[in-house]
């Protein structure tokens, strides 16, 4: 494949497969050399499966020669997010305490997409279990850095695949959001994120952050690409009671139907104080453009947005701290060396094992668990919860997806927020309502800021009408070229 | 049910009674396990029955058991309880290396049956044990230390096996009134099919909680919980240890301390495991992972319909309608297979009285001597019935008919069968006795000269030795009769 060749997005790469202009071997080769060259300075990747995906692509190009079909996405590479199991290589959810862990069994996404004949390559780095905004929570790898300025945050939590996704072509990256943490790296590296529904993706295999938030989804530089990927990975799974039996729309088709007479609401919350004036600029310079789709804006309210942060960062912390108890140096991961008694073993492979967020968190949760505070925090928390999906559940009887920003700001620089969580924590304030309320969420490129920092385009959807947030992206990105744009850090082109 | 010997109550002749309630852990016998497709079985290779979710293997995520919530349904409508149209899980966090992901799922706040009876019998009296919930939760694995050794070992083969936890209310007064309590329970279990109740193999577990009170007081006082009680012996045995030392330290004056005890069986003695203090702190909170659970009230309606009967309705009916002694109806009632084997017997022998005597006199004797059950005799219903036949018809003498049974344990052979092969079988035939008893009369002329002379007694010692000659083998109502006969000739000659 020529250097021209490695701009195709993923779904291009998936139609050469398939007419035979491109071998999977190509795409595969082609993919790793990516990933291999930029990561060098993106820190992005935390295994690369060189043999293994070589071996596999080898595999399907011998069943297209006999003629036959080895499924829709037949040698179309693909990355997986480290908290996502895979038999192959390690999956250690970038944490010490899984450093050396490797999973037993395939998540139901993984072996969904293995089996439409989609090729894993690499697993990508994050913020330890998931906690954390910039991807520099990593027990395993530095920080990843953001292909558009090596100096800032890709994002996080599923920064390396954000950081992948913008950087390289002709792949789709599996990620997790609990909070935000597939749209808001999305939104900082410059490309399309998609957080289903709850429900929509089975979580068997997802390493739990927060159970009853958390949703696998996944980035791409478009949202067509997402689509193709949801497509395979959607749909009922017997081992997550959680996953919804609903039928799987054929999305890669409904997101070209027209978004002509669509009604969007711009919540007033989602402009607070905080906001980049240049942010809040290029969001509403990108509503326009549904505007000119002639979607119809209307101004709506989601009064509680305000409470939504601190009832995230409560129910999360309370599920991770049950969540992560498993990780205990007992029956697998990192074990203490000479422990004294049972005690000592527990208490030091996590103190050992576990990184200071992680164990910020698990703090938290445990405490408002406790007899005693368990009313007034973790209940409560539950009880806004419910009032915050009230919220939505009323906004979608008048309008049929939301618009906001992803972020408030654009990528910072590495260290910048790191030792203060609150403000950290301040950077989720407009994804988490997306987890709270289970509904879908896509966030998507609209411009960039004087710094050349990319900027993020969020839209919320009724619960399981993914499609809906996904011709609404498609559509602007029809009428758009941001999510085309290269990054300095990029493997194909001049650089 | 059973009327045992009675055991003291520790508290007679003390100003105090004994308020005793009990958790009751029963393992239900599905094929899977609670939140997975692993063979939910004891004795295996250790860890061979085993999968990412009962391992809590990261990533992996729990399904519901429909057969368990079915069966835990059961058990609350066989107690009269009251089902939940609605329920959930929880979870219920602590650290233990037999729990592999560190937390418990289990019910807290919305059990699925609560508000329960089980109804006892102790000598003649008759109470009511109110249950206050049934709920269902995953058990745990099994730590096994080896002596000397200093690492300790985990086998999950039990990690999520369907476990219901029983909780009665504190109803019970004596420790004699919590074993009918536990027999009954575990009876009830039984006739359900839903668990085997064994303790040995730890598929029925017990703690214990007692505290005293002033005679004629209602309120609770601070209560002690036994632990790790593996048979009803141990839990009556623990309880009267447990009462007789709160009653010394009351009567000196102390005052019992809220805490968790381990029962010594061998020691017979109870010794402190934790305090209050060190009480846990679960933190339970409803289990995301799953979705909460809605019942069908048609669905609740159907299970009820579909109970089998139970052993109080079996107790009364095997005496009501089957004319059964308490005692009879008590000892076939108690033991599933006895009594099912029994009915089939009297399906095919309207003689239920009868029946009752041979299962109680041959075949239970037969099982207790042996200690195996009914169906491991392998005598079926119908060779006892036909045994029972054969007597009835004379073809086999009542004394004869044990050593029959006895040969027809373990075997295929018909009574006929063993009847000749035996030569057990009864001789009624006046022709075939005729000339053994003219045998005995020609040997023993004093003796005849005695029974002419009226002395009723010498003519058991005739029949003894026409018994003898014919080894058992005749009528002995035959033997009389030609007896009586022969005197009579020799009388008027």
């Amino acid at each position: 494949m020529s250097g021209g060749d490695l701009a195709l997005d993923v779904l291009e790469i998936r139609n050469a497969i398939r007419s035979r202009k491109v071998r999977a071997s190509e795409a595969v080769d082609a993919a790793l050399a990516q990933i291999r060259k930029v990561d060098l300075v993106l820190h992005a990747a935390t295994e690369v499966f060189q043999e293994e995906a070589s071996a596999r692509a080898a595999e399907i190009d011998r069943v297209l020669d006999r003629g036959e079909d080895p499924g829709p996405l037949a040698g179309v590479p693909f990355t997986v997010k480290d908290n996502i199991c895979t038999r192959w290589g390690r999956t250690s959810a970038a944490s010490r305490i899984l450093e050396t862990y490797v999973a037993p069994y395939d998540a139901t996404v993984v072996e969904r997409l293995e089996k439409a004949g989609a090729v894993c390559v690499a697993k990508t780095n994050m913020d330890e279990f998931g906690m954390g905004s910039s991807t520099e929570n990593s027990g395993l790898l530095g920080p990843t850095r953001n292909p558009w300025k090596v100096t800032h945050v890709p994002g996080g939590s599923s920064g390396g695949a954000a950081a992948l996704a913008s950087a390289t072509r002709g792949m789709f990256h599996l990620g997790s959001d609990t909070g935000g943490s597939i749209r808001q790296p999305a939104s900082y590296c410059g490309v399309t994120g998609l957080k289903p529904s709850y429900g929509r993706v089975s979580r068997y295999g997802l390493l739990a952050f927060a159970s009853s938030l958390d949703q696998i989804g996944v980035l791409e530089a478009t949202a067509r690409g997402c689509a193709m990927a949801l497509e395979v990975m959607a749909g009922w799974d017997r081992r997550d009671s959680t996953s919804v039996q609903a039928p799987v729309p054929a999305y890669l088709e409904s997101i070209e139907k027209v978004v002509r007479g669509l009604r969007v609401g711009v919540p007033r919350e989602y402009f607070p104080e905080g906001i980049d004036p240049e942010v809040k600029g290029l969001v509403q310079a990108g509503i326009d453009v549904f505007r000119k789709l002639h979607v119809s804006v209307e101004e709506v309210s989601l009064p509680h947005t305000p409470y939504a942060n601190p009832t995230y960062v409560l129910i999360s912390a309370a599920e991770a701290s049950s969540n992560l108890a498993r990780y205990d140096g007992v029956h697998y991961g990192y074990r203490a060396a000479d422990p004294s008694d049972i005690l000592d073993l527990y208490s030091r492979s996590r103190v050992e094992g576990f990184g200071p967020e992680v164990k910020r968190r698990i703090m938290v949760g445990t405490f408002v668990l406790s007899t005693g505070y368990y009313d007034a925090f973790y209940n409560k928390a539950c009880k806004v919860r419910k009032l915050i999906r009230q919220d939505f559940e009323r906004a979608f009887q008048d309008v049929d997806a939301i618009v906001c920003p992803t972020s408030p700001v654009a990528a910072f620089p590495v260290g910048e927020k790191i030792d203060d969580p609150l403000k950290l924590y301040a950077v989720d304030v407009l994804t988490v309502p997306a987890n709270l309320a289970s509904v879908p969420g896509i966030s998507f490129p609209c411009g960039l800021s004087g710094e050349g920092l990319p900027v993020g385009l969020q839209i919320y959807g009724r619960p399981m009408e993914d499609e809906v947030v996904l011709r609404l992206a498609h559509a602007f990105q029809q009428e758009t070229d941001y999510h085309l744009r290269a990054p300095p850090v990029r493997a194909w082109g001049e650089e | 049910m059973a009327s045992q010997k009675a055991k003291a109550d520790p508290t007679a002749g003390t100003p105090f009674e004994s308020v005793i309630g009990l958790e009751v852990h029963v393992q239900l016998k599905t094929r899977t396990k609670m939140f997975c497709a692993c063979e939910n079985r004891f004795g295996a290779e250790p860890n061979s029955l085993t999968c990412p979710v009962c391992l809590g293997q990261p990533g992996s995520l729990p399904v519901v058991n429909r057969t368990a919530i079915e069966y835990a349904v059961r058990v609350g409508l066989a107690c009269g309880c009251e089902i939940a149209l609605s329920t959930k899980f929880d979870r219920k966090n602590y650290y233990y290396p037999d729990l592999p992901k560190n937390y418990q799922i289990s019910q807290y706040d919305l059990p699925i049956a609560k508000k329960g009876r089980v109804e006892i019998q102790v000598g003649e009296t008759k109470r009511s044990v109110g249950l206050t919930r049934i709920h269902l939760e995953e058990d745990a694995g099994k730590n096994i230390h080896v002596e000397g050794r200093p690492e300790s070992w985990v086998d999950l083969n039990r990690a999520g096996v369907p476990l219901l936890e029983i909780v009665s209310e504190p109803d019970l007064r004596t420790p004699e009134e919590a074993g009918a309590y536990l027999r009954m329970l575990r009876l009830t279990l039984l006739y359900l099919g839903v668990s085997d109740c064994n303790m040995e193999e730890g598929s029925l577990r017990c703690d214990s909680n007692v505290s005293i009170r002033p005679r004629g007081s209602t309120q609770l006082e601070t209560r002690t919980e036994i632990k790790n009680l593996n048979s009803f012996t141990n839990v009556e045995n623990a309880l009267s240890h447990e009462i007789r030392r709160q009653v010394k330290l009351r009567e000196k004056g102390g005052q019992v301390a809220q805490e968790t005890l381990l029962y010594d069986p061998d020691q017979g003695e109870t010794r402190v495991m934790r305090g209050k203090e060190e009480a846990h702190d679960y933190r339970y909170f409803p289990e995301p992972d799953l979705a909460p659970l809605r019942f069908d009230a048609a669905w609740i309606e159907r299970m009820r319909a579909s109970l089998p009967e139970l052993p109080m309705a079996r107790l009364a009916r095997f005496q009501e309608i089957l004319g059964l002694t308490r005692y009879q109806a008590d000892v076939l009632a108690r033991d599933v297979e006895l009594s099912r084997f029994f009915e089939e017997c009297v399906e095919m022998h309207r003689k239920p009285q009868d029946l009752a005597n041979w299962m109680l006199n041959l075949v239970q004797e037969e099982m207790n001597s042996r200690g195996i059950g009914v169906r491991e005799l392998g005598i079926g219903p119908e060779r006892l019935v036909s045994l029972v036949k054969a007597v009835e018809e004379g073809k086999v003498s009542r004394q004869n008919a044990r050593d029959v049974f006895k040969a027809m344990v373990g075997k295929e052979e018909t009574v006929e069968e063993i009847l000749r092969s035996l030569g057990l079988g009864q001789i009624s035939d006046d022709s075939a006795l005729r000339q053994t008893v003219l045998d005995v009369i020609e040997a023993h002329p004093s003796a005849v000269e005695d029974v002419i002379r009226g002395k009723k007694n010498t003519v058991n010692f005739l029949m003894g030795q026409v018994m003898r000659r014919t080894r058992g083998q005749a009528n002995p109502s035959v033997i009389s009769k030609l007896i009586e006969e022969v005197v009579a000739d020799l009388r008027s000659s």
